[in-house]
């Protein structure tokens, strides 16, 4: 979806028609974007919307059962732990609890260079210290049971940026924690990610991440693309009614103590498709061919927009989506 | 304070040597959404256990319609405990993963002998009616309805009790971005029509902001502010 006339050696992974299934039922149904040098470009969804399987498919983790075709390239899985690495959204499973935080990253740093013990361990002490571990020496000798769960977040980002790859995948780095501590992990990730110079790749349902953390945002919905382009232009005036409905649908930009506008319904159970566009049942503004054609992504207004009604959606939107009252 | 619905006043809840609540104090109307907010851990679902009487607590009290609750024998609880409901954060670990929506439904009506064989299939469908699921729902089990989807059963659940309070302990904080503002909704109208009171758990400041008359702090076991 991303526009033809890109030459390709922009991109330093493009992802063409990804499709990923189970059993026969596609999760993700026809996925392309590129992701570029040194941005942010966050990858928003709700669960089933195919975002951490697409972050999987990047890193070659997908499940052993799961049927994939398009293209990734380049192939960056095979180096994965020096051009590509995960942060991931449990911080403790990822972390071995029966070998020091230390000797852990120094078994990073030795598995894509070939340093004496020693310098790997100075590294890995290096490494914690950037990431703000308090006395990193004797943090490196620690085990993840005994760090904070905020501190293991530290940890793991250490891992995933030690070795200066080329980009970095992060899987709901914040899902689990609450606002300030939020705030705090994509401040030090962006830190990291700038200066070891690599892409982030961030997945998230959470609308206020991508605010001021990403250049670009792929927003998804049933495993298809339903808008993509820059952040904040997409955060401030949505063109495609799902994303509309989403920001409209947050506390943060509803009037207190009225009912907040939301989207009705749920999104469908994957292997479920209807013809057209998999938003419809739940779009206000669906009509004729929406119940019939899937839509393409389309150039629209300075990104791409999966839509075939985007020039009808009036901005600000959220009068659409406030629901009647239910008789008591 | 004698039209309060819940009174809590120097609340102290531990376990073992760790002190999780420590002398909190609070107030709540009918009709009224009071929120706890605060980090993790800071004690703000151990206030939650508390005045649901699931955690019994170390000191100060817990008044529920003026009723004292801490010095409560459980069989003294009993008749009250139907007035005071939970909503919890995660909807498929609170309600039963082999029984059916209806039954699960059913299960309070019966154990407090309020379940007659002639209206009562009728009133479950009219429970989920009312939060805003068709009846046909309760044939299925949790595992297959959606997060908003079995978060309004579990709601439906609560309700069939007729309780004048519910403690919502995050009840959003698991649910999609898309079905948390409808689930939202609906506790707001549940409110308006019921007249229930509500403690609101949940640390997520904008959604406090939007849903609750009031909020108090919390950290470390202490309420900072409110």
């Amino acid at each position: 979806m991303e526009s033809e006339a890109q030459p390709p050696s922009e991109a330093l992974l493009s992802v063409r028609d990804l499709r990923i299934a189970f059993d026969g039922v596609e999760a993700v149904r026809g996925l392309s974007f590129d992701v570029r040098p040194r941005e942010v470009l966050a990858i928003v969804g709700e669960s089933g919307a195919g975002k951490s399987l697409t972050a999987r498919a990047l890193l070659g983790m997908l499940p052993r059962d799961a049927t994939t075709s398009g293209t990734i390239s380049p192939d960056l899985s095979a180096a994965r732990g020096r051009r590509i690495s995960l942060v991931p959204q449990d911080a403790l499973s990822a972390l071995s609890p029966v070998h020091p935080v230390g000797d852990q990253l120094a078994a990073a740093v030795r598995s894509v260079a070939r340093v004496s013990r020693a310098k790997a361990r100075a590294r890995a002490v290096a490494a914690l210290e950037r990431v703000g571990i308090p006395d990193a020496a004797r943090g490196a000798r620690a085990y993840p049971h005994e760090y904070s769960g905020g501190m293991r977040q530290r940890a793991v980002i250490a891992m995933a940026t030690v070795n200066a790859p080329e980009v970095v995948v992060a899987d709901e780095p914040t899902t689990a924690l609450d606002g300030e501590r939020r705030d705090q992990v994509l401040r030090l990730l962006a830190e990291r990610r700038e200066a070891v110079g690599a892409a982030l790749v961030l997945v998230t349902h959470d609308m206020d991440a991508v605010r001021g953390h990403a250049d670009r945002v792929l927003v998804l919905y049933a495993g298809r693309p339903t808008e993509l382009g820059p952040a904040d232009e997409v955060l401030d005036h949505p063109r495609a009614p799902y994303t509309a409905g989403l920001l409209a649908s947050l506390p943060r930009s509803a009037t207190p103590g009225r009912r907040l506008p939301a989207l009705r319904g749920t999104p469908p159970a994957p292997g479920t498709p209807a013809p057209g566009c998999a938003f419809a049942p739940r779009c206000p503004i669906a009509a004729g061919p929406c119940h019939t054609t899937e839509p393409e992504p389309r150039q629209a207004a300075g990104r791409l927009v999966a839509c075939h009604r985007w020039e009808e959606l009036p901005h600000p939107a959220a009068d659409l989506f406030l629901q009647e009252r239910r008789p008591a | 304070m004698s039209e309060a619905l819940l009174d809590v006043r120097d609340l102290v809840v531990r376990y073992g040597p760790v002190t999780a609540v420590d002398g909190v104090s609070f107030s709540l109307a009918a009709g009224e959404t009071l929120a706890l907010n605060g980090p993790s851990g800071c004690g703000k679902s151990s206030t939650a256990l508390a005045v649901l009487q699931l955690r019994r607590p170390a000191g100060g009290e817990v008044r529920f319609e003026g009723r004292e609750l801490t010095s409560l024998t459980e069989r003294e609880l009993r008749p009250l405990r139907p007035r005071i409901q939970p909503v919890f954060q995660d909807p498929y670990g609170s309600l039963s993963p082999r029984h059916r929506i209806r039954d699960a439904i059913a299960e309070p009506l019966k154990v407090q002998g309020r379940w007659h064989p002639t209206d009562g299939p009728a009133r479950v469908a009219g429970l989920l009616d009312r939060v805003g699921l068709d009846p046909a729902y309760g044939d299925r089990r949790p595992h297959e309805l959606s997060g908003g989807q079995c978060q309004r059963a579990g709601i439906a659940r609560a309700l069939a009790c007729e309780p004048r309070l519910l403690v919502l302990d995050e009840p959003v904080s698991s649910l999609d971005p898309s079905v948390r503002a409808g689930v939202l909704n609906l506790l707001a109208d549940l409110q308006d029509d019921l007249g229930l009171g509500y403690l609101f758990i949940c640390h997520d400041r904008a959604v406090v902001r939007h849903f609750a008359d009031r909020a108090i702090e919390m950290r470390d076991g202490r309420v900072t502010s409110g």
